[in-house]
């Protein structure tokens, strides 16, 4: 164990346990790792990076250079998870994911929970990403969140934690996919050796489960096939690698507003032959800019008309417009009366336990301890306006007390979770960092599937628990092993 | 196919195929330009920034033709939205935009040739590295058609690539006779001995014909011989006969998926009939200049009719 690790190993490592053994699921690993010459790897973590460049595996920074693409650094050691642990996980992340679309439902029709007092009205009447729109309508097949990212952490052997639900438009997918090409491009041996999950059938599960969602349940392309496409802001937005990555593996066509139309009743889009129907939109666009009829009148990102299509029953958006409200983090504190509620069951996977701000005892609880806690906004996302108290300097400390006291209902409080680490690759050899993890899952009226596997993203400076791209972090290949 | 797509596969090649011609015309200029006196050398340069249609915008920026300036102005100046490095980025924009409907083998060598050159032109490109970009922006266009060729289905896509690319090289190669048209009027053909055979050789240099056209014409540089050869020759692939053939076939194919003819089909069969049992008499008889403002004018008719008949724009 390097001197790193040791003044590391109050986290849980999830590649070696205290005195330095290797845990079981990466003992295959450790033994392949064991027999490469440390030159060979380093170059091979340099190609990793031209790989992914000459790919075009970017993105743009908000707010940067339009023309300034960046790469979110890979890693080369893999993240790995026993077929075990991945079953708990898994019967954990489906009951979440179901509750959460009965919430959804729910929420847009007789609200049973806010009237079984379980979650109060306030709730969502301060979500700004509740759509009234949506009040009294179904979507098609009752499904609101096709697409989901469930953020865990984990902390011991037995101890994952959500911490997050993107429910909304969880991003990342294409990470996983070619995290995998890229290992398997580059240790064929190693994937020979240990037993691997496949996660490259993802794209065509994800066409499966769109097309189930069809309106009626049928399409309008040949035989009856529902055409599916996935609608991208464009090439400048930052995630568009991942809308065209999406659309050519699943062999939808990729569109943008300016190529839809309402012709009758259908949203249609402009092909060399005119104009042809679309059954389901897999949206990458906002609520906000989706309809400039029904909601932001600028935008021109979006379908004038398409919600009225929607509410027709003429085409399929996913997610559902007004998911969104799943994200907030002063519903997430509510999750596990939710879970209960509509499943009849504890929850498997457990919270991380949150102060809402709102709570003029939590808060006071959270202003006296303000030092040792993680203080999040509640509609942020992407690690952006968070407090993270222990490594936040005493300016930073009093600034956030500042505006926490201005606004306490924008906020929720957490403790500094413990997060597990894995090692990285570095020029000394491997050196833990903190890592967290976002399985994807499917949904359709055939049912819950879930990848096993997901996108793994680490810390890559040393100490630092922000895992997000737009902060520095990086990724991993995420194996589950076969039994 | 979404008409987007279509229009950006359509561009996407226009601006490959742009790049290309562009550094070819360089290449031979320098060529041309080191083998003369200073006086000549800048008139070379000069007719290169007319042939590109650039005077206007180069003028506002310079107050005299040479060498470096000229290139770095025609192949990275930001003064200038036409130059090489803009154009590779617009083919990279287009092929992020039609990326569902090429292979990841294209978008790989659009990708890695922009990388590339986006490198090497970050700098002012001196005279020693000249001949290096050059080579490499040739060598692109050669990685991307390549890929095409073994990796893209034969469908609408493909004949929108095709058609960009022979819309654009028979543009260009119009576009640099026509530059050229006194060298070779027939009345001064007459005086061959008196010609500037040099400037000949650059012509055929500006679109790689040099070689092809010796073999041909066993080394005789004439003006009927390079009119015949640039303007009639379908077997040669930057000759304006092998562009009109080569877009007739790929609007053929469109129209036979499409199961309909358009404007387009329109044009183009009018424009064959320009060209049926042309000679190169014909040629010289209404005059090489007319006979080429005519071609471009007929080409540029039937990109635009491409457009509207198959919902590029709208």
């Amino acid at each position: 164990m390097t001197a790193e690790a040791q003044q590391q190993s109050v986290h849980f490592d999830e590649m070696h346990d205290a005195e330095g053994n290797t845990r079981e699921a990466y003992r295959d690993y450790c033994d392949w790792y064991l027999g490469q010459e440390q030159a060979s790897l380093r170059r091979k973590d340099k190609e990793a990076d031209d790989t992914f460049r000459r790919t075009g595996i970017t993105f743009n920074v908000y707010g940067e250079d339009e023309a300034e693409e960046r790469l979110i650094p890979f890693d080369i050691v893999p993240r790995i998870i026993t077929a075990a642990e991945w079953r708990r996980l898994s019967r954990g992340i489906e009951q979440r994911v179901r509750a959460l679309n009965s919430f959804l439902y729910d929420m847009y029709h007789r609200q049973e929970i806010v009237r079984a007092g379980r979650v109060p009205e306030s709730l969502f009447r301060h979500n700004e990403a509740w759509l009234p729109n949506m009040v009294g309508f179904t979507p098609p097949g009752g499904i609101y969140t096709h697409i989901v990212g469930i953020d865990l952490v984990r902390t011991g052997p037995d101890e994952f934690y959500v911490l997050e639900d993107n429910a909304r438009t969880p991003s990342g997918v294409s990470y996983m996919l070619e995290n995998r090409e890229t290992m398997m491009a580059m240790f064929p041996d190693l994937f020979s050796r240990v037993p691997v999950e496949s996660v490259s059938d993802y794209p065509r599960r994800l066409a499966r489960s769109l097309a189930a969602c069809a309106p009626h349940g049928r399409g309008s392309g040949p035989g009856g096939k529902p055409t599916v496409a996935v609608l991208t802001p464009g090439i400048f937005n930052s995630a568009y690698f991942e809308h065209a990555f999406l659309a050519d593996q699943m062999g939808a066509e990729l569109v943008e507003g300016s190529d839809l139309r309402v012709v009758e009743g259908r949203v249609q889009m402009r092909t060399t032959r005119g104009y042809k129907p679309i059954d389901v939109l897999y949206r990458r666009v906002d609520d906000d800019y989706l309809d400039p009829l029904s909601f932001n009148p600028d935008s021109v990102l979006g379908v004038p008309g398409i919600m009225d299509v929607y509410r027709a029953g003429g085409i399929t958006i996913a997610n559902a417009p007004g998911t969104g409200i799943c994200d907030d983090k002063a519903i997430y504190s509510f999750m596990p009366d939710i879970v209960e509620f509509y499943t009849g069951e504890k929850p498997l996977l457990p919270n991380v336990e949150t102060w809402r701000c709102a709570d003029p005892d939590s808060l006071a609880y959270v202003l006296d301890n303000l030092e040792e806690l993680v203080v999040k906004e509640v509609h942020g996302s992407g690690g952006y306006g968070m407090l993270i108290g222990p490594t936040a300097t005493r300016k930073e400390v009093a600034e956030f007390r500042k505006k926490l006291e201005a606004a306490p209902d924008n906020y929720i409080a957490q403790p500094t979770l413990s997060l597990s680490t894995c090692p990285i690759y570095t020029k000394k050899g491997l050196a833990p960092r903190h890592v967290d993890l976002r399985p994807f899952v499917l949904v359709s009226p055939n049912g819950v599937e879930i990848t096993p596997g997901g996108l793994t993203r680490v810390a890559l400076k040393k100490g630092s628990l922000v895992v997000n791209s737009s902060q520095g972090g990086g990724t991993k290949d995420t194996w589950v092993l076969k039994d | 196919m979404l008409g987007r797509m279509a229009n950006a596969s359509f561009w996407m090649f226009r601006y490959l195929e742009r790049a290309e011609n562009t550094a070819r015309l360089i290449e031979a200029a320098l060529r041309m330009a080191l083998t003369k006196d200073f006086a000549t050398a800048e008139e070379e340069w000069r007719s290169v920034i007319a042939t590109l249609g650039l005077t206007t915008l180069y003028e506002m920026e310079h107050d005299g033709y040479d060498g470096p300036r000229v290139w770095n102005f025609v192949l990275r100046d930001r003064a200038n939205p036409a130059s090489v490095r803009a154009m590779f980025g617009a083919v990279r924009n287009n092929a992020r935009a039609a990326r569902t409907c090429i292979s990841s083998e294209v978008w790989e060598a659009v990708n890695e040739s922009w990388m590339e050159l986006d490198r090497m032109l970050a700098r002012p490109v001196s005279q020693g590295a000249l001949g290096d970009v050059v080579t490499l922006i040739r060598r692109s266009g050669a990685q991307v058609h390549g890929a095409v060729d073994g990796s893209m289905l034969r469908n609408e896509g493909f004949h929108f690539a095709r058609a960009g690319t022979f819309v654009e090289r028979g543009e260009s190669t119009a576009r640099i006779l026509d530059m050229k048209y006194f060298l070779l009027l027939p009345s001064l053909s007459y005086v061959g001995s008196s010609l500037d055979s040099g400037q000949w050789d650059q012509v055929l240099r500006s679109v790689a014909g040099a070689r092809a056209y010796s073999w041909l014409n066993a080394g005789n540089i004439d003006a009927r011989g390079i009119v015949e050869f640039l303007v009639l020759d379908e077997r040669f692939p930057r000759s304006l006969a092998f562009c009109r053939l080569a877009l007739r076939r790929t609007l053929s194919a469109l129209a036979r998926m499409h199961g309909r003819e358009g404007h387009s089909d329109e044009l183009m069969a009018e424009a064959e009939a320009r060209f049926e049992a042309l000679t190169v008499d014909d040629v010289f008889d209404r005059g090489l200049h007319e006979f080429l403002v005519d071609f471009m004018r007929r080409n540029a008719a039937i990109a635009e009719a491409i457009i509207d008949d198959y919902r590029f724009l709208a």
